[in-house]
């Protein structure tokens, strides 16, 4: 057993030359009846002749449910895509949703569950890194898959997950470039909301600052997560008067933030401010008008004006509704089922070990982002954009980076 | 023998006792996989708090709102030390200090902050688990009953006090994890907590350690103590015009919930490989309360079954309906303490003891009669 596993690499990688050689397309033509149940599926997943099953684990009831049920939707119109389109190695894709009830806990327990119970092939999930933590043992043990959306802090790697979204550096460090040579910015002030992932990226973004862009740090601060006062920090940043603001307040405190800021009269045209925290999802309950003008540094904005993109925001709408406004993390969802999918039919098989292995170097030229590629690393390579907001919640780009390798135990920041 | 069954309160309570040591101990192990089984163990670690309640808030009369700092306490102090085991100078050899916890490396710690050092040990650890909160008790209680601040103005307290841990744990995260919480623990004295026989054991510990709990709080309340502590709670100023010191009876079974409390955080720190800071809020507080009350407030077994049927409920009904379990939940909390505000226990005494005190008289009658027949032979 184990020794006809070892050998199985050597034809596989002779497939996967052929396989990228023709296109991808062939891969896809194979269908359930060259691709017996035993051989596609020798670890005991829920496979069967015709269809496979995945789990959907984020939060739709708590305080979280606002922000993920976004990267639900998405996942959900990839994976009815990609049943539509005849499946993956021929087999319908079966979706089990479990409720992480925003609750770190809670997530370690359905993650379980779908592994242990379920057998699912790859979970799509998690939102906040604090779930991502809890579940990551549970991965690593059971050997699972896990296609993780958000854009973090990095500082992890792991065979068990693929993170879809973008790592600190890939967010910061092009985008700082960019509003420092746009702005001549000298000054900056860093604010936050007081956890894991803002505190990294300013610890990655002041080292930036200090040593590389020669400008200075002129305050760092961090509030509770939830917090809705930030007349102190606005009295001072009157005082100090920084060439940019750079923040990373997250979730319901954004409301409070920018709209405190708009009634203290500091607009877009009087300071500079770049968020790595705003998407369209938040601009939707702090108001257009509240952010106008001001910048936020992403890899995808809604507005994107490509082909791949139309027809997403097209089904997306289509099928969640002509209101729904699709985000950074809600893309970066709707790309996991596809990376899936694509790694399967590389690998010829829905085994986690071989999808692990297969995943790197997968191409989709099909993202609504444009194209990534996985690094070994498990990250993606993706560009930086830069978009300004306008009062109808839509950002315009008017900046765009070439793929920035992902790396998430940068050298030189920590 | 007979001394001593008094002492635990009665036949009838220690048949009761050992029903469901059978129940947990040989049905729940044979009839469920060890997935399952895993999830029970962790409904248990939640038991201890509800039995904790019963004696302090069914019997003591005193409502704490803020059960959740205690397991919390036992919680993390058991982590503490997984942790530690688990970062080895060789596992954490990626990070730029080795040898402390991944979370303080992320937050620019480069040594472990001295509050950590004890945790190297499991005998201090396991002493801390026990003397923590029981010293914590105790200073709450001398400030608060001293000065006879009681009832609800206690209740609000503790909740405030959940809610100021709370915020210390996530706002001091390079020394405590945060909201991530500690994650990833791994080994006990070497020994791996994680696999499918270690997860076995752990809920026969579990077990063990909640059945001795209940045979204390059933010793504690059987004793003079315990009539004590049902007379403070009914009739307080007759108690102390008596020449009691009512607050010291409350201090001690505020300490004894706080400590039961502990000894569930650490061993779900040991069953689920992780603590988090949701555990110690005041939401986790309230809902390990709504435990007690729907196993019924004056039963210490009623507050175990409670907390497993909550749990139970709220796994199977979010396994079923993700979108909408909450709002069942919430139904069944309403509707258990509108229909039957005893519990569980209430439905059992009204409607299942009847049943089964008639089973055992008319045995025990017929048992009786034999024995006069015998010993009339004898004569």
């Amino acid at each position: 057993m184990q020794d006809s596993k070892r050998s199985k690499p050597a034809w596989k990688r002779g497939l996967i030359g052929l396989a990228l050689g023709t296109g991808l397309g062939l891969a896809s033509m194979a269908g359930a009846a060259d691709m017996p149940t035993a051989e596609v599926n020798t670890t005991g997943l829920a496979v069967t002749d015709d269809t496979v099953k995945v789990g959907i684990l984020h939060s739709i009831t708590g305080t979280m449910a606002i922000s993920e049920t976004g990267s639900v939707e998405a996942e959900m119109l990839a994976i009815e895509q990609i049943n539509a389109m005849g499946g993956v190695l021929g087999r319908q894709i079966e979706i089990i949703q479990e409720d992480g009830a925003s609750d770190w806990p809670t997530f370690a327990e359905k993650a379980r569950k779908l592994l242990v119970q379920d057998s699912v092939a790859a979970v799509f999930g998690c939102w906040t890194s604090a779930s991502r933590k809890a579940v990551l043992p549970v991965f690593e043990k059971e050997n699972g898959m896990l296609y993780y959306p958000t854009f973090y802090e990095g500082l992890e790697q792991s065979k068990n997950v693929i993170y879809t979204g973008q790592e600190a550096t890939q967010q910061i460090i092009a985008g700082l470039d960019w509003i420092a040579e746009e702005k001549d910015a000298k000054t900056f002030y860093l604010v936050g909301s007081d956890y894991i992932w803002p505190r990294t990226s300013n610890k990655i973004a002041r080292k930036h600052i200090e040593d590389v862009l020669g400008g200075e740090v002129v305050g760092e601060e961090y509030y509770p997560l939830g917090n809705t006062n930030f007349g102190s920090l606005i009295n001072k940043i009157r005082l100090k008067k920084p060439d940019v603001v750079y923040s990373s307040i997250v979730g319901g405190s954004n409301v409070a933030w920018w709209k405190q800021l708009n009634a203290a009269g500091i607009t877009a045209d009087r300071q500079t401010i770049m968020t790595i925290s705003v998407t369209e999802d938040e601009v939707l309950g702090i108001g257009g008008e509240n952010m106008e003008g001001f910048y936020s540094a992403m890899k995808y904005f809604q507005s994107l004006d490509n082909e791949n993109n139309q027809a997403f925001v097209e089904a997306f709408k289509a099928r969640w509704g002509e209101d729904s406004v699709i985000g950074d993390v809600t893309q970066a969802a709707y790309l996991g089922p596809w990376l899936w999918k694509a790694a399967v039919e590389k690998a010829g098989s829905f085994d986690v070990d071989a999808v692990a292995e297969a995943s790197a170097e997968i191409e989709l030229t099909t993202a609504p982002e444009g194209y990534v590629r996985i690094h070994p690393n498990h990250h993606l390579w993706s560009k930086l954009r830069v978009g300004q907001w306008g009062a109808d919640g839509q950002a315009t780009v008017v900046y765009e980076s070439d793929l920035i390798e992902p790396n998430p135990f940068p050298e030189g920041y920590q | 023998m007979d001394k001593w069954i008094a002492a635990f309160g009665g036949r009838q309570r220690l048949l009761q006792l050992l029903a469901l040591a059978v129940l947990l101990m040989v049905i729940l192990p044979l009839t469920l996989d060890i997935f399952r089984l895993n999830l029970v163990g962790k409904y248990l670690t939640y038991a201890f708090v509800a039995v904790g309640l019963v004696l302090c808030w069914g019997y003591g009369g005193i409502l704490s709102l803020g059960q959740g700092v205690f397991f919390g306490i036992g919680g993390y102090c058991m982590a503490m030390f997984l942790k530690l085991e688990a970062s080895s100078p060789e596992n954490t050899a990626i990070q730029s200090t080795p040898g402390i916890p991944d979370f303080m490396d992320w937050n620019q710690i480069t040594e472990l902050p001295l509050g950590w050092i004890p945790f190297h040990s499991l005998t201090l650890t396991i002493l801390l688990i026990m003397t923590v909160p029981a010293l914590f008790a105790f200073l709450i209680g001398a400030a608060m009953f001293k000065r006879r601040v009681g009832g609800v103005y206690f209740a609000i307290i503790t909740q405030a006090i959940a809610s100021i841990a709370t915020i210390l744990i996530i706002g001091q995260q390079g020394y405590t994890g945060g909201i991530n919480g500690i994650t990833d623990l791994r080994t006990l004295l070497g020994w791996d907590i994680r696999p499918d026989s270690a997860k076995y054991l752990l809920y026969f510990l579990c077990c063990i350690l909640l059945i001795a709990c209940l045979l204390v709080g059933q010793f504690v309340l059987n004793s003079r103590y315990g009539k004590l502590l049902i007379a403070m709670r009914d009739q307080e100023d007759r108690v102390r015009f008596s020449g009691y010191d009512v607050a010291n009876i409350k201090i001690f079974v505020f300490a004894l919930a706080g400590v039961f409390s502990a000894l569930g955080g650490a061993m779900f720190a040991l069953q689920v490989g992780f603590m988090s800071p949701s555990f110690v809020g005041t939401v986790a507080s309230i809902e390990m309360v709504i435990f007690c009350a729907v196993g019924g407030r004056l039963s210490l077994i009623g507050a175990v079954y409670g907390a497993l049927l909550v749990n139970l409920a709220k796994t199977l009904l979010s396994e079923s309906f993700p979108q909408l379990w909450i709002v069942f939940m919430g139904a069944l909390f309403i509707g258990v303490v509108l229909l039957f505000p005893q519990g569980l226990a209430g439905i059992y005494e009204d409607y299942v003891r009847p049943q089964v005190a008639k089973l055992f008289s008319r045995k025990s009658n017929a048992e009786s009669q034999g024995d006069k027949a015998v010993a009339q032979e004898a004569r």
